[in-house]
């Protein structure tokens, strides 16, 4: 079996050479920087901005205990029931179980990353429940049975002929080449469904503390009516979403719009405390929070990186990532793509299977630019490396750097050594060495000059 | 206590026994009176309210200001003509009621019992609101006072009438307002509107009416 490091290799090498895929990419995104950059400009100071959401965030997360406990406790005041699960199986076993207790024959899902990271909707149809995403992307990634492309975006990879084709195949559509004719479809397959479904299941983006209510935000309206047609609301989020404030908010509502997808605010921010209240006109009977941990304990542990639990999964260090753009969402393989999907993913799949994901970095350093909540991305991505090598020992690069450390250190040998080097490089490239051979496939190495720089250097003197 | 709780809550005091530092910050925001950092909420009443045309003019949804509620119900009236709007579902309310039943057609409350197949079939939903957001141009619904959930997400045309006074220039002043007007007892739900439903899943082109409100209004009484 191929393990995760080879099908990313593979994946990406392919995905990589695909111009026509990666210019489609980069013209998606091009609105997106356009946007982004007019609605970063109306704040009075961004950066004040990102110090405001990055300190709001870390408190909630160096206090997560007390935290966690005072939303918990304000939660269940206001009517709701909580559940812990410990790990993604634990997650899947408590939403099944709801989900029998209330009877229900059709389940209908807004979009929500955590139960793709738990499997949700294969456990879900394995058990014998039909299970219905209704944001459109997810809508679409669901009828092609293809995992999101990208955990804001999820099929920003498809141009509309391809939207036309899948419609036409599932639901029997005429086909079209106009984007807001394929929205219209979906609309109208989904409406029923949000009226006929007993469950409805969302995702949540901040725990609020010290209100006990839970906010989502959305652009399509369709987590409002699965929170608001179904007789049961199940909510699944992880512990880290807490925040201290609903005051929080004031910053994190449009700094998450805005450098997510280049919005003032999204079109729907809404905070649910409970299921409906006496005197209320509708809305669930049951409301249900499923509180995932999944090894984001294990992150909380590790204080250098415990920064990356402040991620609110904005999705902007996608968009500027070079290695993103150029490799697309699927060659990653996880859940989370993107520079924060290759930081965290190590810590919850583990780093010896998952490590070569920091590789895939050139350091730039635009994902750490564009965090709204300063997270350390390109830094964690070299600790991980750094990391990796106590878990997973590399012979080659160990004896590598010894020798080079030796050498480096003698001047006399690295002079001998820069001769023997400059002699034998043409054969050198010939051999299959690591590194070396997969460069060289696509690329070429300018010739070596004859002399080294110091003899360059010494021969000028001499003129 | 559930045997996972009291597992995960050990855990992570068990992880918070190193601390972490804090983040590297450019500045100190906390200082900076009034959140002065966060986009523009206009120094005057008048400068609040042509910047939340501006912002509402952005989103692409329908700002009418009046001068007082016949002329709301004049207005509504007219785009009831020329829009075809036959099923008016509202909420019984002093702003909004007077308005629909001014509309000729059929013009039902939510406040009784309703089928969702009923609202499902509602042309518009008119609705109160609790307060609007000039700083983002967002309209703030609630559960309790905006005539429930369903109202103002399921019908394809959101209506909204309020008073001038609910205008608040930021989130801030938002949520301070709520917690006076709900005290600790939340609506259970809250919901900022900001424009008409929308999505850019397909190729990130700009398609308004994902599954809420294509149109959005906002009628507002000096």
């Amino acid at each position: 079996m191929l393990n995760s490091k080879s099908i990313f290799i593979k994946e990406s090498t392919l995905t990589s050479a695909d111009g026509d895929q990666r210019q489609f990419i980069r013209t998606a995104l091009g609105g997106y920087y356009k946007n982004r950059d007019i609605y970063q400009a109306r704040y009075r100071n961004w950066e004040l901005a990102r110090d405001a959401a990055s300190l709001a965030k870390w408190s909630a997360v160096n206090n997560l205990a007390e935290v966690l406990e005072k939303f918990v406790a304000k939660f269940e005041s206001n009517g709701g029931k909580v559940h812990w699960a410990r790990d993604a199986a634990e997650a899947r076993k408590i939403i099944l179980d709801l989900v029998a207790k209330a009877n229900a024959t059709a389940v209908i899902k807004s979009k929500c990353m955590t139960t793709e990271e738990i499997h949700l909707n294969d456990a879900l149809e394995k058990a014998g429940f039909g299970v219905v995403e209704s944001d459109l992307g997810e809508f679409i990634q669901q009828l092609r049975g293809e995992a999101p492309y990208h955990f804001v975006f999820p099929c920003m990879h498809l141009k509309r002929e391809a939207i036309s084709e899948l419609f036409t195949k599932h639901l029997g559509t005429a086909p079209t080449d106009s984007p807001e004719e394929l929205t219209m479809i979906a609309r109208k397959h989904l409406r029923k469904l949000y009226i006929t479904a007993d469950v409805g299941i969302t995702g949540a983006n901040f725990l609020v503390a010290d209100t006990g209510q839970i906010s989502i935000t959305e652009n399509e309206g369709n987590a409002r009516l699965t929170a608001a047609m179904p007789r049961v609301h199940i909510a699944l989020s992880g512990i880290e979403k807490v925040i201290n404030t609903i005051d929080d908010l004031t910053v994190l509502l449009p700094m998450l719009a805005t450098a997510g997808a280049g919005q003032p605010m999204t079109c729907y921010n809404t905070l649910y405390a409970g299921p409906k209240k006496p005197g209320e006109l509708d809305g669930p009977e049951e409301f249900h929070l499923v509180l995932l941990d999944n090894a984001r304990t294990q992150i909380l542990a590790d204080p250098e990186q415990r920064d990356s639990l402040h991620c609110i999964r904005c999705g902007a260090c996608l968009n500027v990532c070079p290695i993103f753009k150029n490799i697309g969402g699927h060659a990653y393989g996880t859940t989370y793509q993107g520079p924060i999907g290759s930081v965290i993913t190590p810590h919850l799949r583990g780093l010896k299977d998952w490590n070569h994901l920091s590789g895939a970095s050139s350091l730039c350093g635009a994902c750490t630019d564009a965090c709204p909540v300063r997270i350390d991305l390109h830094h964690h991505l070299l600790q991980n490396r750094r990391n990796a090598v106590k878990v997973v020992p590399n012979l080659f690069d160990r004896v590598f750097h010894g020798t080079f450390n030796f050498v480096i250190q003698r001047p006399a040998l690295f002079s001998l050594g820069g001769k023997v080097f400059r002699k034998t490089f043409g054969l050198l490239k010939h051999l299959p060495l690591p590194y070396l051979g997969t460069w060289l496939k696509s690329r070429d190495l300018p010739a070596i000059p004859p002399k080294s720089f110091r003899e360059a250097w010494k021969d000028s003197k001499n003129v | 206590m559930s045997e996972a709780r009291k597992e995960i809550m050990g855990r992570i005091r068990e992880a918070l026994k190193t601390p972490s530092p804090k983040p590297h910050l450019k500045g100190e925001s906390s200082k900076v009176a009034g959140k002065a950092w966060l986009p523009e909420v206009g120094d005057t009443d008048a400068e609040t309210m042509a910047l939340l045309s501006d912002n509402l003019a952005k989103l692409k949804a329908s700002f009418h200001p009046v001068e007082n509620l016949d002329q709301a119900i004049a207005l509504v009236k007219d785009l009831a003509q020329k829009k075809n709007w036959k099923n008016i579902a509202y909420h019984k309310n002093e702003l909004v009621t007077p308005v629909a039943l001014a509309i000729a057609g059929n013009a039902w409350a939510v406040d009784e019992a309703f089928s969702k197949d009923k609202l499902e079939a509602a042309d518009v939903g008119l609705t109160s609101c609790v307060s609007i957001v000039a700083q983002f141009g967002a309209i703030l619904v609630s559960s309790e006072t905006s005539g429930g959930r369903g109202l103002s997400i399921l019908p394809p045309v959101h209506v909204v009438i309020a008073k001038a006074d609910q205008v608040v220039p930021d989130l801030a002043a938002c949520f301070a307002q709520i917690n006076v007007q709900f005290g600790g007892k939340m609506p259970s739900m809250l919901s900022f509107i900001t424009g008409p439903s929308r999505t850019g899943d397909i190729e990130r082109i700009l398609v308004l009416g994902a599954h809420g409100p294509k149109e959005l209004y906002l009628i507002l009484v000096r």
